[in-house]
């Protein structure tokens, strides 16, 4: 075991954060299924609408009973396009546009229903990872039936232009879906002043447990059950309630939304903080993701001529934990889609480290990852077969110099 | 459990964190090797070069150059010790098998991708033999048969592969590999994977 420990892959998972757990606890015993009239079914009934107004309050939802649990944000994207299937296999209007960058539950969703015949569009995006908004006014016309977009993506952080996406779309009279697990609990998230129809969470991501998400639908949008059963959620989600998840997740929403603002400040400052040092300490490295419009918390860095999985285990076996966008570390020969997407080539892209940041990353964390990584990547160069000035110099000088034009 | 473990042994993670005879630009300055050879493509995230210093056609002095993963970095630095004082022809004909053995072993998607050191000595080996009228002496000693019905080998495919084939076709029109009984090409196409990341 390491001397020192310091996380910085909140944007994988985050751990539990103590008052959630407090209550988790104090709920334990809370075993009531809350579809049952009698007394223990409607105390389970009251916690469990109680955590589905905090979680509607998150994501400034006006009636809570449009949130919906799921098991997570896979489901809940799932959900969405199942329910795009189910609509738009009888109608002319089932054009699917989604993004290049999007998660995997999204990707695959969207690429299932290419399979079944629908026309889906996997719209490109700039070198920051913003929606290419010429290419998406492109493909609006009155057969979309679904627009998806992330409000921020997991790997380098960019925040996506929700509302004005949203707007375009509903001129079109299509319906429009975001996934927000990367972005609540960081940035204002708000399905009203965003006009979205459907809205992804994950409670993982905001120190609650896992298994238990959130889809939001709006007032008339369509909605057809995933797992179908029982008449839990209004029949939209069939299955026993997750008590205690849900109870979780209601703690976890509530504190996120009354921590938003100074999250966003500390997290953001420490962020700054160990771009400045990386940048003063490690030469031709480059940042990934809009240098304004990004996650407080999410930090990509490229490191050319050493490889991403080296690194990480390099920063590992020193008590950091983060994760690449290298191929090297799932085992496949692609690099991160969501770099390649952005135009890095797989000479960056291999040598890309996402540090995530989160409430309980301190000044003193950053200090050491900043004194731990130069040595590490200044090791992997000296060793390897290509130098970094030569895949630097290969690169547009636009593109290696993004962060001072900022 | 060691939690490293759980990716890679001890042996991996020891060559991993102290690797043996690396190139050092400082150290090795002067470092004149009879021979080199590269393989892999930074584009594919792995790429290795060897450079050897042979006296009468033993492997006398060796440094090496990664760019990629842990497992990458390991099994050149495993084959950088093994063959140290090795015969070039015994150095030739190493597998790689046989250093993900040496490093107690690798996760199976690692062994195609990251080893590529023996390809990367084979090629220094293959200049040496050249530069010394003897182009090719090694070739085919330790040839597999993958397609039986045509007798065709594992080198014929890697052949092919450095010629262009990038797919079972191209493979096909190259070698006419399984155009007979076809039962090798499940074989074939896992090489033809293999070659095709290497030789990109």
């Amino acid at each position: 075991m390491n001397a020192r420990y310091v996380y910085m892959d909140y944007n994988a998972t985050t751990p539990l954060r103590p008052e959630v757990r407090d209550l988790m606890v104090r709920m334990l015993d809370v075993y009531g299924n809350a579809s049952s009239m009698h007394e223990l079914g409607r105390v389970a009934r009251a916690e469990i609408e109680e955590a589905r107004a905090h979680v509607a309050a998150l994501i400034g939802a006006q009636n809570p009973s449009r949130v919906y649990f799921t098991s997570g944000g896979s489901e809940s994207n799932n959900t969405v396009f199942n329910t795009m299937f189910l609509i738009g296999r009888n109608q002319k209007r089932r054009k699917i546009i989604t993004t290049s960058i999007e998660h995997p539950c999204v990707l695959n969703s969207a690429a299932h229903l290419r399979d079944e015949g629908f026309p889906v569009v996997f719209l490109p995006v700039d070198k920051y990872g913003r929606v290419e908004m010429d290419a998406y006014r492109a493909e609006l016309s009155s057969d979309v039936l679904l627009v998806s977009v992330m409000a921020a993506n997991n790997e380098i952080g960019t925040i996506e232009d929700i509302k004005t996406i949203a707007r375009l779309a509903k001129e079109q009279g299509a319906l429009v879906h975001t996934d927000a697990t990367q972005a609540a609990g960081k940035i204002p998230v708000s399905v009203e002043d965003w006009g979205v129809d459907y809205l992804t969470l994950s409670c993982h991501k905001i120190y609650g447990p896992k298994g238990i998400g959130a889809l939001y639908v709006r007032e008339r949008a369509p909605i057809e059950p995933l797992i179908r059963g029982g008449h839990q959620e209004g029949g939209v989600r069939a299955g026993t309630y997750n008590n205690l998840g849900i109870m979780g997740f209601g703690e976890a929403a509530r504190l996120a939304r009354i921590e938003l603002a100074e999250y966003g400040q500390n997290v953001g400052r420490l962020r700054a903080m160990l771009r400045a040092l990386i940048l003063e300490r490690v030469p031709n490295v480059r940042i990934n993701g809009h240098p304004t419009e990004v996650l407080p918390n999410t930090l990509n860095v490229s490191f050319p001529g050493a490889e991403g999985e080296s690194i990480l285990l390099s920063l590992d076996l020193e008590g950091i934990e983060v994760s690449t966008g290298s191929a090297c570390a799932s085992g496949s020969l692609d690099p991160s889609h969501v770099l390649m997407a952005i135009g890095l080539g797989p000479e960056l892209a291999h040598g890309s480290i996402r540090f995530s940041l989160g409430k309980y990353t301190t000044e003193d964390d950053v200090r050491y990852v900043a004194d731990t990584l130069p040595p590490i990547i200044a090791r992997l160069r000296r060793m390897s077969t290509v130098p970094a000035e030569e895949i630097m110099g290969e690169m547009h000088t636009e593109a290696a110099h993004t962060e001072e034009a900022e | 459990m060691d939690a490293f473990q759980w990716l890679y042994s001890d042996i991996v993670k020891d060559h991993f964190t102290n690797p043996r005879n690396v190139f050092d630009p400082d150290r090795d300055k002067d470092f004149k090797p009879d021979a080199e050879g590269m393989v892999g493509n930074i584009k594919c995230g792995d790429q290795m070069m060897f450079m050897l210093k042979i006296h009468n056609d033993i492997i006398a002095d060796v440094r090496w150059k990664t760019y990629g993963c842990a497992s990458a970095i390991a099994s050149t630095s495993m084959l950088s010790e093994t063959i140290k004082g090795m015969n070039i022809r015994d150095a030739y004909h190493i597998k790689p098998a046989d250093i993900a053995n040496r490093l107690g072993g690798l996760p199976e998607n690692k062994i195609h991708c990251s080893v590529l050191g023996d390809k990367a000595l084979r090629a220094a080996i293959d200049v040496y033999l050249e530069q010394h009228g003897r182009a090719g002496e090694f070739k085919g000693e330790d040839a597999q048969i993958i397609c039986k019905c045509l007798n065709i080998t594992d080198k014929d495919i890697e052949e092919a592969v450095k010629q262009g084939a990038r797919d079972w076709h191209s493979l096909q029109e190259a070698t006419k590999i399984g155009t007979v009984c076809g039962s090798c090409k499940t074989k074939a196409e896992e090489l033809l994977h293999e070659f095709g990341h290497i030789y990109s």
